[in-house]
Protein backbone atom coordinates (compact mmCIF):
# COMPACT_ATOMS: atom_id res chain seq x y z
CA UNK A 1 0.00 0.00 0.00
CA UNK A 2 1.01 3.32 -0.93
CA UNK A 3 1.56 6.25 1.52
CA UNK A 4 -1.58 8.34 -0.11
CA UNK A 5 -3.29 5.25 0.23
CA UNK A 6 -2.46 4.64 3.89
CA UNK A 7 -3.03 8.60 4.67
CA UNK A 8 -6.75 8.50 2.56
CA UNK A 9 -7.54 5.50 4.86
CA UNK A 10 -6.66 7.14 7.72
CA UNK A 11 -8.89 9.88 7.43
CA UNK A 12 -11.91 7.81 6.27
CA UNK A 13 -11.52 5.18 9.53
CA UNK A 14 -11.67 8.21 12.39
CA UNK A 15 -14.72 6.94 14.23
CA UNK A 16 -17.03 9.62 16.21
CA UNK A 17 -17.20 9.65 19.97
CA UNK A 18 -20.23 11.66 22.09
CA UNK A 19 -18.25 13.29 24.14
CA UNK A 20 -20.51 14.90 25.94
CA UNK A 21 -22.66 11.93 26.67
CA UNK A 22 -19.53 10.23 28.24
CA UNK A 23 -18.54 13.06 29.84
CA UNK A 24 -22.38 13.13 31.63
CA UNK A 25 -21.97 8.91 32.41
CA UNK A 26 -18.70 9.38 34.06
CA UNK A 27 -19.09 8.50 37.88
CA UNK A 28 -17.48 11.73 39.93
CA UNK A 29 -17.79 11.80 43.63
CA UNK A 30 -18.15 15.46 43.46
CA UNK A 31 -19.35 17.66 46.12
CA UNK A 32 -21.53 20.16 45.25
CA UNK A 33 -19.17 22.30 43.50
CA UNK A 34 -18.47 19.51 41.22
CA UNK A 35 -15.11 19.00 42.56
CA UNK A 36 -14.23 15.57 43.97
CA UNK A 37 -11.91 14.82 46.92
CA UNK A 38 -8.51 14.99 44.41
CA UNK A 39 -9.61 18.28 42.44
CA UNK A 40 -11.45 16.15 39.54
CA UNK A 41 -13.98 18.24 38.12
CA UNK A 42 -16.31 17.32 35.13
CA UNK A 43 -16.46 20.80 33.45
CA UNK A 44 -11.93 21.12 33.60
CA UNK A 45 -12.43 17.46 31.57
CA UNK A 46 -14.17 17.83 28.62
CA UNK A 47 -11.14 20.61 27.42
CA UNK A 48 -8.74 17.77 28.16
CA UNK A 49 -10.49 14.63 26.78
CA UNK A 50 -10.92 16.50 23.35
CA UNK A 51 -7.85 17.12 22.68
CA UNK A 52 -6.92 13.31 24.27
CA UNK A 53 -9.57 12.37 21.63
CA UNK A 54 -7.82 14.08 19.01
CA UNK A 55 -4.77 12.24 20.00
CA UNK A 56 -5.88 9.20 20.44
CA UNK A 57 -7.97 8.64 17.36
CA UNK A 58 -6.09 11.16 14.98
CA UNK A 59 -2.41 11.60 15.55
CA UNK A 60 -1.64 8.11 17.32
CA UNK A 61 -4.95 6.36 15.68
CA UNK A 62 -5.02 3.78 18.71
CA UNK A 63 -6.18 0.66 18.86
CA UNK A 64 -7.46 -0.77 22.23
CA UNK A 65 -7.68 -4.89 22.21
CA UNK A 66 -9.49 -6.23 25.68
CA UNK A 67 -11.16 -3.48 26.83
CA UNK A 68 -13.79 -5.71 28.03
CA UNK A 69 -11.02 -6.96 30.66
CA UNK A 70 -11.53 -3.66 32.26
CA UNK A 71 -14.11 -3.62 34.83
CA UNK A 72 -17.10 -1.08 34.56
CA UNK A 73 -17.13 0.04 38.10
CA UNK A 74 -15.15 -1.06 40.93
CA UNK A 75 -11.61 -0.72 42.39
CA UNK A 76 -8.71 -1.99 40.13
CA UNK A 77 -5.04 -1.14 39.35
CA UNK A 78 -4.09 -1.05 36.02
CA UNK A 79 -0.36 -2.03 35.56
CA UNK A 80 1.61 -0.80 32.38
CA UNK A 81 5.11 -0.68 30.82
CA UNK A 82 5.89 3.00 30.78
CA UNK A 83 8.12 4.89 28.09
CA UNK A 84 8.30 7.49 25.56
CA UNK A 85 9.83 10.16 27.49
CA UNK A 86 6.72 12.01 27.90
CA UNK A 87 4.06 10.31 29.28
CA UNK A 88 1.36 9.87 26.32
CA UNK A 89 1.34 6.45 26.80
CA UNK A 90 -0.95 7.53 29.94
CA UNK A 91 -3.15 9.78 27.92
CA UNK A 92 -3.84 7.05 25.58
CA UNK A 93 -4.82 4.39 28.40
CA UNK A 94 -6.76 7.03 29.81
CA UNK A 95 -8.40 8.09 26.57
CA UNK A 96 -9.49 4.69 25.49
CA UNK A 97 -10.73 3.49 29.01
CA UNK A 98 -13.08 6.33 28.47
CA UNK A 99 -13.76 6.23 25.05
CA UNK A 100 -13.90 2.22 23.78
CA UNK A 101 -16.10 0.80 26.67
CA UNK A 102 -19.92 1.00 26.83
CA UNK A 103 -19.40 2.31 30.27
CA UNK A 104 -16.43 5.35 30.46
CA UNK A 105 -14.30 5.03 32.89
CA UNK A 106 -12.00 7.39 34.39
CA UNK A 107 -8.25 5.97 34.56
CA UNK A 108 -6.14 8.06 37.79
CA UNK A 109 -2.87 7.95 37.37
CA UNK A 110 -0.42 8.33 39.64
CA UNK A 111 1.94 11.19 38.63
CA UNK A 112 5.90 12.26 39.90
CA UNK A 113 6.22 13.95 43.28
CA UNK A 114 7.66 17.12 40.90
CA UNK A 115 4.51 17.46 39.01
CA UNK A 116 2.92 19.53 41.73
CA UNK A 117 5.79 22.34 41.34
CA UNK A 118 5.01 23.04 38.10
CA UNK A 119 2.63 25.77 36.73
CA UNK A 120 -0.57 24.78 35.45
CA UNK A 121 0.38 21.01 35.72
CA UNK A 122 -0.07 21.49 39.31
CA UNK A 123 -3.33 22.09 39.08
CA UNK A 124 -4.79 20.93 36.02
CA UNK A 125 -3.42 17.28 36.28
CA UNK A 126 -5.46 17.35 39.72
CA UNK A 127 -8.54 18.32 37.58
CA UNK A 128 -8.36 15.89 35.00
CA UNK A 129 -8.35 12.96 37.79
CA UNK A 130 -4.28 12.22 37.78
CA UNK A 131 -3.09 12.42 41.27
CA UNK A 132 -0.35 12.46 43.22
CA UNK A 133 1.94 9.44 43.30
CA UNK A 134 1.89 8.66 47.09
CA UNK A 135 0.69 4.99 48.74
CA UNK A 136 -1.94 6.65 50.27
CA UNK A 137 -3.47 8.53 47.92
CA UNK A 138 -3.64 5.83 45.84
CA UNK A 139 -5.10 3.51 49.03
CA UNK A 140 -8.25 6.24 49.12
CA UNK A 141 -8.62 5.90 45.43
CA UNK A 142 -9.00 2.13 45.38
CA UNK A 143 -11.53 2.53 48.28
CA UNK A 144 -13.99 4.51 46.41
CA UNK A 145 -14.09 2.45 44.38
CA UNK A 146 -11.96 3.85 41.70
CA UNK A 147 -9.40 2.67 38.86
CA UNK A 148 -5.80 3.72 39.35
CA UNK A 149 -2.83 3.51 36.74
CA UNK A 150 0.08 2.63 37.88
CA UNK A 151 3.77 2.67 36.03
CA UNK A 152 6.05 0.26 38.51
CA UNK A 153 8.94 0.88 35.87
CA UNK A 154 8.28 5.10 37.10
CA UNK A 155 11.14 7.41 35.49
CA UNK A 156 13.42 4.27 34.65
CA UNK A 157 10.76 3.18 32.00
CA UNK A 158 9.64 6.81 30.72
CA UNK A 159 13.36 7.61 30.60
CA UNK A 160 14.62 4.43 28.84
CA UNK A 161 16.83 4.95 25.30
CA UNK A 162 15.63 3.90 21.70
CA UNK A 163 17.95 0.85 22.20
CA UNK A 164 16.32 -0.53 25.42
CA UNK A 165 12.80 0.21 23.88
CA UNK A 166 10.14 -3.00 24.84
CA UNK A 167 12.78 -4.24 27.81
CA UNK A 168 11.22 -3.58 30.56
CA UNK A 169 13.13 -2.32 33.46
CA UNK A 170 13.24 -2.94 36.94
CA UNK A 171 9.67 -3.04 38.75
CA UNK A 172 8.52 -1.10 41.80
CA UNK A 173 6.77 -3.30 44.22
CA UNK A 174 4.03 -0.60 45.66
CA UNK A 175 1.53 -1.32 43.38
CA UNK A 176 1.65 -4.93 44.68
CA UNK A 177 1.34 -4.04 48.25
CA UNK A 178 -1.99 -2.28 47.34
CA UNK A 179 -3.35 -4.50 45.46
CA UNK A 180 -2.80 -7.17 48.50
CA UNK A 181 -4.03 -4.52 51.09
CA UNK A 182 -6.82 -3.33 49.25
CA UNK A 183 -7.94 -6.89 47.60
CA UNK A 184 -8.12 -4.91 44.10
CA UNK A 185 -7.79 -6.92 40.70
CA UNK A 186 -4.27 -6.21 38.93
CA UNK A 187 -4.96 -5.74 35.21
CA UNK A 188 -1.96 -5.75 33.26
CA UNK A 189 -1.58 -3.26 30.34
CA UNK A 190 1.05 -3.56 27.17
CA UNK A 191 1.45 -0.39 25.37
CA UNK A 192 3.20 -1.21 21.35
CA UNK A 193 3.95 2.16 19.98
CA UNK A 194 5.38 4.56 22.73
CA UNK A 195 8.67 3.18 22.84
CA UNK A 196 9.30 4.37 19.36
CA UNK A 197 7.73 7.84 19.83
CA UNK A 198 10.53 9.65 21.17
CA UNK A 199 14.07 7.44 19.86
CA UNK A 200 16.61 8.66 22.40
CA UNK A 201 20.27 8.01 23.44
CA UNK A 202 20.99 8.45 26.55
CA UNK A 203 23.74 10.94 27.33
CA UNK A 204 25.23 9.59 30.47
CA UNK A 205 28.12 11.67 30.79
CA UNK A 206 25.57 14.54 30.51
CA UNK A 207 23.34 13.01 33.38
CA UNK A 208 26.08 12.38 35.58
CA UNK A 209 26.82 16.15 35.23
CA UNK A 210 23.78 17.54 36.09
CA UNK A 211 22.79 14.94 39.01
CA UNK A 212 19.69 13.17 36.69
CA UNK A 213 19.59 9.91 36.45
CA UNK A 214 19.48 10.09 32.62
CA UNK A 215 19.48 12.74 30.16
CA UNK A 216 17.61 11.27 27.02
CA UNK A 217 17.96 13.38 23.92
CA UNK A 218 16.02 12.58 20.60
CA UNK A 219 18.10 13.13 17.79
CA UNK A 220 16.24 16.02 15.87
CA UNK A 221 15.13 19.15 17.19
CA UNK A 222 14.19 20.39 20.16
CA UNK A 223 15.84 17.54 21.22
CA UNK A 224 14.18 17.16 24.09
CA UNK A 225 11.15 15.68 22.74
CA UNK A 226 8.47 17.91 23.83
CA UNK A 227 6.63 16.15 20.88
CA UNK A 228 6.15 12.73 20.17
CA UNK A 229 6.45 11.02 16.93
CA UNK A 230 3.47 9.69 15.08
CA UNK A 231 3.64 6.23 15.67
CA UNK A 232 0.58 3.83 15.58
CA UNK A 233 -0.43 3.16 19.39
CA UNK A 234 -1.75 -0.31 20.19
CA UNK A 235 -3.21 -1.12 23.60
CA UNK A 236 -3.81 -4.16 25.09
CA UNK A 237 -5.60 -5.08 28.10
CA UNK A 238 -5.12 -8.75 29.83
CA UNK A 239 -7.34 -10.68 32.37
CA UNK A 240 -7.44 -9.46 35.83
CA UNK A 241 -5.37 -11.19 37.83
CA UNK A 242 -5.91 -11.44 41.65
CA UNK A 243 -3.56 -11.89 44.31
CA UNK A 244 -3.88 -12.93 47.90
CA UNK A 245 -1.09 -12.92 50.61
CA UNK A 246 0.50 -10.80 53.33
CA UNK A 247 1.42 -7.13 52.01
CA UNK A 248 4.62 -6.64 54.30
CA UNK A 249 5.77 -10.21 52.48
CA UNK A 250 8.92 -10.23 50.02
CA UNK A 251 6.11 -9.43 47.22
CA UNK A 252 8.99 -10.44 44.46
CA UNK A 253 7.25 -13.55 42.84
CA UNK A 254 3.99 -12.23 42.88
CA UNK A 255 5.47 -8.73 40.68
CA UNK A 256 7.32 -11.15 38.27
CA UNK A 257 3.97 -13.05 37.58
CA UNK A 258 2.78 -9.55 36.62
CA UNK A 259 5.61 -8.33 34.64
CA UNK A 260 5.76 -11.43 32.82
CA UNK A 261 2.47 -11.43 32.12
CA UNK A 262 3.17 -7.88 30.43
CA UNK A 263 6.36 -8.74 28.82
CA UNK A 264 4.47 -11.82 26.83
CA UNK A 265 1.45 -9.41 26.09
CA UNK A 266 4.20 -6.90 24.49
CA UNK A 267 5.48 -10.07 22.60
CA UNK A 268 2.42 -10.84 21.16
CA UNK A 269 1.76 -6.96 20.65
CA UNK A 270 5.07 -6.82 18.70
CA UNK A 271 4.18 -10.01 16.36
CA UNK A 272 1.08 -8.71 15.52
CA UNK A 273 1.97 -5.09 14.05
CA UNK A 274 3.15 -4.51 10.43
CA UNK A 275 4.56 -1.23 10.78
CA UNK A 276 5.84 1.30 13.81
CA UNK A 277 3.77 3.87 12.16
CA UNK A 278 1.08 2.20 10.48
CA UNK B 1 -22.98 15.84 67.62
CA UNK B 2 -25.98 15.36 69.19
CA UNK B 3 -28.47 17.73 71.56
CA UNK B 4 -28.65 14.91 74.31
CA UNK B 5 -25.13 15.08 75.08
CA UNK B 6 -25.74 18.89 76.06
CA UNK B 7 -28.20 18.55 78.60
CA UNK B 8 -26.30 16.21 80.57
CA UNK B 9 -23.49 18.15 80.48
CA UNK B 10 -25.34 20.90 81.99
CA UNK B 11 -27.66 18.67 84.46
CA UNK B 12 -23.69 18.10 86.79
CA UNK B 13 -24.69 20.00 90.13
CA UNK B 14 -21.30 22.41 90.43
CA UNK B 15 -20.57 24.27 86.92
CA UNK B 16 -17.75 23.28 86.19
CA UNK B 17 -14.74 25.69 85.78
CA UNK B 18 -12.75 26.20 82.19
CA UNK B 19 -9.93 28.58 81.94
CA UNK B 20 -9.51 29.71 78.32
CA UNK B 21 -6.59 31.76 77.40
CA UNK B 22 -6.80 34.08 74.34
CA UNK B 23 -10.42 34.74 75.07
CA UNK B 24 -10.29 38.16 74.39
CA UNK B 25 -9.79 37.32 70.55
CA UNK B 26 -12.44 36.67 68.17
CA UNK B 27 -12.50 32.84 68.24
CA UNK B 28 -12.21 33.32 71.99
CA UNK B 29 -15.34 35.29 72.65
CA UNK B 30 -17.43 32.72 70.34
CA UNK B 31 -15.77 29.60 72.24
CA UNK B 32 -16.28 31.45 75.62
CA UNK B 33 -19.84 32.29 74.72
CA UNK B 34 -20.94 28.49 73.50
CA UNK B 35 -19.00 26.82 76.73
CA UNK B 36 -20.84 29.35 78.82
CA UNK B 37 -24.64 30.23 77.33
CA UNK B 38 -24.84 26.39 76.22
CA UNK B 39 -23.16 24.56 77.90
CA UNK B 40 -23.03 25.89 81.88
CA UNK B 41 -19.23 25.99 82.03
CA UNK B 42 -18.25 28.86 84.64
CA UNK B 43 -15.55 30.46 81.92
CA UNK B 44 -12.29 32.32 83.59
CA UNK B 45 -10.35 34.04 80.82
CA UNK B 46 -6.70 34.42 80.45
CA UNK B 47 -5.52 37.32 77.91
CA UNK B 48 -3.64 40.02 78.35
CA UNK B 49 -5.95 42.19 76.56
CA UNK B 50 -8.98 43.71 77.47
CA UNK B 51 -12.42 41.94 76.40
CA UNK B 52 -15.04 44.26 75.11
CA UNK B 53 -18.73 43.56 75.70
CA UNK B 54 -17.81 40.80 78.60
CA UNK B 55 -20.62 39.60 80.40
CA UNK B 56 -20.47 39.82 84.21
CA UNK B 57 -20.62 36.02 84.96
CA UNK B 58 -17.24 35.92 82.90
CA UNK B 59 -14.05 36.26 84.78
CA UNK B 60 -11.06 38.16 83.37
CA UNK B 61 -7.47 37.93 84.70
CA UNK B 62 -5.37 40.39 82.57
CA UNK B 63 -2.11 38.88 83.18
CA UNK B 64 0.76 37.60 80.68
CA UNK B 65 1.02 33.55 80.96
CA UNK B 66 4.52 33.80 82.35
CA UNK B 67 3.47 35.40 85.27
CA UNK B 68 2.75 34.19 88.78
CA UNK B 69 -0.40 35.96 88.56
CA UNK B 70 -1.69 33.16 85.87
CA UNK B 71 -0.36 30.79 88.56
CA UNK B 72 -2.48 32.01 90.91
CA UNK B 73 -5.69 31.06 88.86
CA UNK B 74 -4.94 27.49 88.96
CA UNK B 75 -3.74 27.19 93.01
CA UNK B 76 -7.37 27.05 94.13
CA UNK B 77 -7.35 23.67 92.48
CA UNK B 78 -11.33 23.76 91.47
CA UNK B 79 -10.15 24.12 87.28
CA UNK B 80 -11.75 21.70 85.14
CA UNK B 81 -10.14 22.17 82.20
CA UNK B 82 -8.15 24.59 80.41
CA UNK B 83 -8.59 25.15 76.91
CA UNK B 84 -5.45 26.88 75.17
CA UNK B 85 -6.37 29.10 72.43
CA UNK B 86 -3.41 31.62 73.19
CA UNK B 87 -1.17 30.60 70.48
CA UNK B 88 0.30 34.21 69.53
CA UNK B 89 0.63 34.77 65.80
CA UNK B 90 1.67 38.08 64.87
CA UNK B 91 3.65 38.47 61.80
CA UNK B 92 3.84 42.36 62.42
CA UNK B 93 5.27 41.30 66.21
CA UNK B 94 8.97 40.74 67.47
CA UNK B 95 9.42 37.02 66.67
CA UNK B 96 11.63 36.97 69.50
CA UNK B 97 8.91 38.06 71.77
CA UNK B 98 6.66 36.06 70.34
CA UNK B 99 8.31 32.96 71.09
CA UNK B 100 9.03 33.72 74.21
CA UNK B 101 5.65 33.87 74.77
CA UNK B 102 4.23 31.64 73.50
CA UNK B 103 6.98 29.06 74.78
CA UNK B 104 7.63 30.00 77.96
CA UNK B 105 3.80 30.58 78.34
CA UNK B 106 2.66 27.30 77.23
CA UNK B 107 5.09 25.65 79.23
CA UNK B 108 3.68 27.57 82.16
CA UNK B 109 0.47 26.92 81.99
CA UNK B 110 1.43 22.88 81.42
CA UNK B 111 3.39 23.19 84.13
CA UNK B 112 0.57 24.92 86.46
CA UNK B 113 -2.31 22.12 84.78
CA UNK B 114 0.27 19.08 86.22
CA UNK B 115 0.21 21.01 89.78
CA UNK B 116 -2.99 21.87 90.45
CA UNK B 117 -4.31 18.26 89.12
CA UNK B 118 -6.28 20.14 86.15
CA UNK B 119 -8.27 16.44 84.61
CA UNK B 120 -8.45 18.29 80.72
CA UNK B 121 -6.11 20.39 78.73
CA UNK B 122 -7.30 21.26 75.63
CA UNK B 123 -4.88 23.01 72.70
CA UNK B 124 -6.16 24.44 69.64
CA UNK B 125 -3.39 23.93 67.12
CA UNK B 126 -3.80 23.86 63.46
CA UNK B 127 -3.19 21.15 60.14
CA UNK B 128 -0.74 24.21 58.97
CA UNK B 129 1.56 22.22 61.08
CA UNK B 130 1.85 19.88 59.05
CA UNK B 131 2.36 22.05 56.14
CA UNK B 132 2.20 22.29 52.43
CA UNK B 133 4.33 20.35 50.19
CA UNK B 134 4.54 18.73 46.46
CA UNK B 135 4.44 15.46 47.97
CA UNK B 136 1.92 15.47 50.48
CA UNK B 137 -0.38 12.86 49.74
CA UNK B 138 -4.09 14.66 49.62
CA UNK B 139 -4.88 14.01 53.23
CA UNK B 140 -2.89 13.65 55.83
CA UNK B 141 -4.02 11.53 59.25
CA UNK B 142 -3.12 12.88 62.59
CA UNK B 143 -0.16 10.50 62.73
CA UNK B 144 1.95 12.51 59.58
CA UNK B 145 5.21 14.30 60.69
CA UNK B 146 4.67 18.23 61.53
CA UNK B 147 7.11 19.63 58.89
CA UNK B 148 5.93 23.11 58.58
CA UNK B 149 8.55 24.54 60.84
CA UNK B 150 11.00 22.75 58.26
CA UNK B 151 10.03 25.81 55.48
CA UNK B 152 8.36 28.72 57.46
CA UNK B 153 10.76 29.45 60.57
CA UNK B 154 7.17 31.62 61.76
CA UNK B 155 5.60 28.33 62.16
CA UNK B 156 8.05 26.99 64.52
CA UNK B 157 6.09 28.24 67.64
CA UNK B 158 2.90 26.31 66.69
CA UNK B 159 4.46 23.02 65.67
CA UNK B 160 6.16 23.05 69.28
CA UNK B 161 3.53 23.86 71.12
CA UNK B 162 1.81 20.89 69.10
CA UNK B 163 4.69 18.83 70.15
CA UNK B 164 4.57 20.04 73.87
CA UNK B 165 0.91 19.24 74.29
CA UNK B 166 1.74 15.60 72.33
CA UNK B 167 4.76 15.10 75.20
CA UNK B 168 2.37 16.01 78.26
CA UNK B 169 -0.55 13.77 76.26
CA UNK B 170 2.01 11.02 76.94
CA UNK B 171 3.63 11.89 80.06
CA UNK B 172 0.30 13.50 82.34
CA UNK B 173 -1.92 10.01 81.98
CA UNK B 174 -3.89 11.71 84.79
CA UNK B 175 -5.23 14.44 82.47
CA UNK B 176 -6.89 14.08 79.35
CA UNK B 177 -5.21 16.31 76.56
CA UNK B 178 -6.99 17.10 73.70
CA UNK B 179 -5.15 18.50 70.22
CA UNK B 180 -7.29 20.16 67.74
CA UNK B 181 -5.92 20.53 64.25
CA UNK B 182 -8.45 22.31 62.14
CA UNK B 183 -7.97 23.08 59.14
CA UNK B 184 -8.16 27.02 57.67
CA UNK B 185 -10.91 28.43 60.28
CA UNK B 186 -12.76 30.69 58.12
CA UNK B 187 -15.80 33.49 59.48
CA UNK B 188 -16.15 37.03 61.64
CA UNK B 189 -12.69 36.45 62.87
CA UNK B 190 -8.74 37.90 61.98
CA UNK B 191 -7.37 35.40 61.33
CA UNK B 192 -4.24 34.41 58.42
CA UNK B 193 -7.47 32.62 56.14
CA UNK B 194 -10.24 34.54 56.94
CA UNK B 195 -8.09 37.88 56.61
CA UNK B 196 -6.75 36.98 53.14
CA UNK B 197 -10.06 35.76 51.56
CA UNK B 198 -11.40 39.49 52.35
CA UNK B 199 -8.59 41.09 50.37
CA UNK B 200 -10.72 42.29 47.32
CA UNK B 201 -7.85 41.23 45.28
CA UNK B 202 -5.96 38.31 46.86
CA UNK B 203 -2.36 37.80 45.38
CA UNK B 204 -2.36 34.11 44.08
CA UNK B 205 0.35 31.67 42.21
CA UNK B 206 0.30 31.89 38.35
CA UNK B 207 -0.48 28.20 37.72
CA UNK B 208 -1.17 27.39 40.69
CA UNK B 209 -4.71 26.42 42.44
CA UNK B 210 -4.63 23.95 45.56
CA UNK B 211 -7.10 22.05 46.87
CA UNK B 212 -8.15 23.68 50.41
CA UNK B 213 -10.53 22.91 53.07
CA UNK B 214 -12.33 25.53 55.34
CA UNK B 215 -14.05 25.20 58.43
CA UNK B 216 -16.88 27.75 60.44
CA UNK B 217 -15.16 29.13 63.25
CA UNK B 218 -18.47 28.11 65.22
CA UNK B 219 -18.38 24.47 63.87
CA UNK B 220 -14.60 24.65 65.46
CA UNK B 221 -15.56 26.36 68.56
CA UNK B 222 -18.13 22.90 69.00
CA UNK B 223 -14.90 20.72 68.49
CA UNK B 224 -13.95 22.55 71.18
CA UNK B 225 -17.01 21.69 73.15
CA UNK B 226 -16.62 18.22 71.98
CA UNK B 227 -13.22 17.67 73.36
CA UNK B 228 -14.39 18.78 76.74
CA UNK B 229 -16.68 15.72 77.42
CA UNK B 230 -15.11 13.20 79.85
CA UNK B 231 -13.27 10.70 78.52
CA UNK B 232 -12.18 11.89 75.12
CA UNK B 233 -8.08 12.19 74.81
CA UNK B 234 -5.78 12.23 71.56
CA UNK B 235 -5.13 14.41 68.68
CA UNK B 236 -7.86 14.86 66.29
CA UNK B 237 -7.89 17.00 62.71
CA UNK B 238 -10.75 18.75 62.21
CA UNK B 239 -12.13 19.04 58.74
CA UNK B 240 -14.61 21.07 57.39
CA UNK B 241 -17.75 20.50 54.47
CA UNK B 242 -15.01 19.66 52.01
CA UNK B 243 -12.49 20.47 49.84
CA UNK B 244 -12.26 22.99 47.01
CA UNK B 245 -9.90 24.67 44.39
CA UNK B 246 -8.49 27.83 45.79
CA UNK B 247 -10.00 29.83 42.56
CA UNK B 248 -13.73 28.20 43.48
CA UNK B 249 -13.56 29.91 46.76
CA UNK B 250 -12.21 33.17 45.72
CA UNK B 251 -15.28 33.14 42.92
CA UNK B 252 -17.89 32.03 45.14
CA UNK B 253 -16.82 35.53 47.11
CA UNK B 254 -15.98 37.87 43.79
CA UNK B 255 -12.64 38.47 44.48
CA UNK B 256 -10.30 39.55 41.53
CA UNK B 257 -6.93 37.36 42.14
CA UNK B 258 -4.11 39.00 40.88
CA UNK B 259 -1.60 36.16 39.71
CA UNK B 260 2.13 36.25 40.35
CA UNK B 261 4.42 34.49 38.44
CA UNK B 262 5.96 32.12 41.78
CA UNK B 263 9.63 33.16 41.32
CA UNK B 264 9.03 37.01 41.70
CA UNK B 265 6.02 36.55 44.23
CA UNK B 266 8.08 36.08 47.10
CA UNK B 267 10.52 39.50 46.47
CA UNK B 268 6.83 41.76 45.37
CA UNK B 269 4.80 39.85 48.27
CA UNK B 270 8.41 40.96 50.64
CA UNK B 271 8.58 44.60 49.96
CA UNK B 272 4.45 45.03 49.44
CA UNK B 273 4.60 43.92 53.31
CA UNK B 274 7.47 46.17 53.99
CA UNK B 275 5.95 48.97 52.95
CA UNK B 276 2.84 47.95 54.63
CA UNK B 277 0.38 47.81 51.47
CA UNK B 278 0.18 44.13 51.97
CA UNK B 279 -0.33 42.55 54.71
CA UNK B 280 0.04 38.91 53.36
CA UNK B 281 2.93 36.79 55.02
CA UNK B 282 5.45 35.82 52.64
CA UNK B 283 6.51 32.43 54.20
CA UNK B 284 2.71 31.45 54.07
CA UNK B 285 2.94 31.80 50.19
CA UNK B 286 3.19 27.49 49.91
CA UNK B 287 -0.05 27.14 51.63
CA UNK B 288 -2.13 28.81 48.31
CA UNK B 289 1.05 26.69 45.96
CA UNK B 290 0.28 23.18 47.82
CA UNK B 291 -1.60 20.99 49.27
CA UNK B 292 -1.86 20.91 52.58
CA UNK B 293 -5.37 18.81 53.74
CA UNK B 294 -5.90 16.98 56.15
CA UNK B 295 -8.25 13.40 57.31
CA UNK B 296 -11.11 14.66 59.45
CA UNK B 297 -12.13 10.32 60.45
CA UNK B 298 -10.71 10.09 63.29
CA UNK B 299 -12.60 13.02 64.63
CA UNK B 300 -15.73 11.91 63.03
CA UNK B 301 -15.59 8.58 64.68
CA UNK B 302 -13.74 9.45 68.06
CA UNK B 303 -15.45 12.84 69.03
CA UNK B 304 -18.80 13.12 67.26
CA UNK B 305 -17.64 15.77 65.16
CA UNK B 306 -19.65 17.18 62.36
CA UNK B 307 -19.28 20.10 60.90
CA UNK B 308 -23.29 22.28 60.71
CA UNK B 309 -22.13 24.76 58.25
CA UNK B 310 -22.28 23.72 54.56
CA UNK B 311 -19.19 24.46 51.93
CA UNK B 312 -21.31 27.76 50.56
CA UNK B 313 -22.14 28.69 53.87
CA UNK B 314 -18.29 28.18 55.37
CA UNK B 315 -17.15 30.47 52.38
CA UNK B 316 -19.49 33.21 53.01
CA UNK B 317 -18.94 33.27 56.62
CA UNK B 318 -15.79 35.33 55.78
CA UNK B 319 -18.09 38.23 54.84
CA UNK B 320 -19.51 38.14 57.93
CA UNK B 321 -19.01 41.92 59.91
CA UNK B 322 -16.44 41.26 62.25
Amino acid sequence: MGLVDRLRQLRAKVPQDDLAGRTQALVVHGNEFGFDPFGLSKANLKYAITVARWLYRNYFRAQAFGIENVPGTGRVILVSNHSGQLPFDGLVIGAACFLEPPQPRLVRAMVEFFVPTVPFASYLFSRWGQITGTPENCRRLLAAEEAVLVFPEGARGISKPFSKRYQLADFGKGFMRLALETGAPIVPVAVIGAEEQAPAVNLKSVAKLFGMPSMPIVPYPPFVAPLPLPVKYRVYFGEPMTFTGDPDDDLDEQVKTVKHRIESMIHVGLREREHVFW
Amino acid sequence: MSSGDVITERSIPRPRKVVITGISGRFGRIVARRLHHELGWQIVGLDRRPMSGRPKDIELHQVDLRSKKARDVFRAGDVDALVHLGVMHDPRARPAEIYSWNITGTTKLLEYCQAYRVPKVVLLSSSNVYGPRPDNPQFLTEDAPLLAAQRFPEMRDLVEIDHMFSTFLWRARETETVILRPVHMVGPVHNAPSNYLRIPRPPVLLGFDPMVQLVHVDDVANAVALALAPGRRGIYNITGPGELPLSAILDELHREPRSIPHPLAKPVLSLAFALGISSFPVAELDFIRYVCMVDGRRAAAELGFRPRHGLRETIRAVDDPV
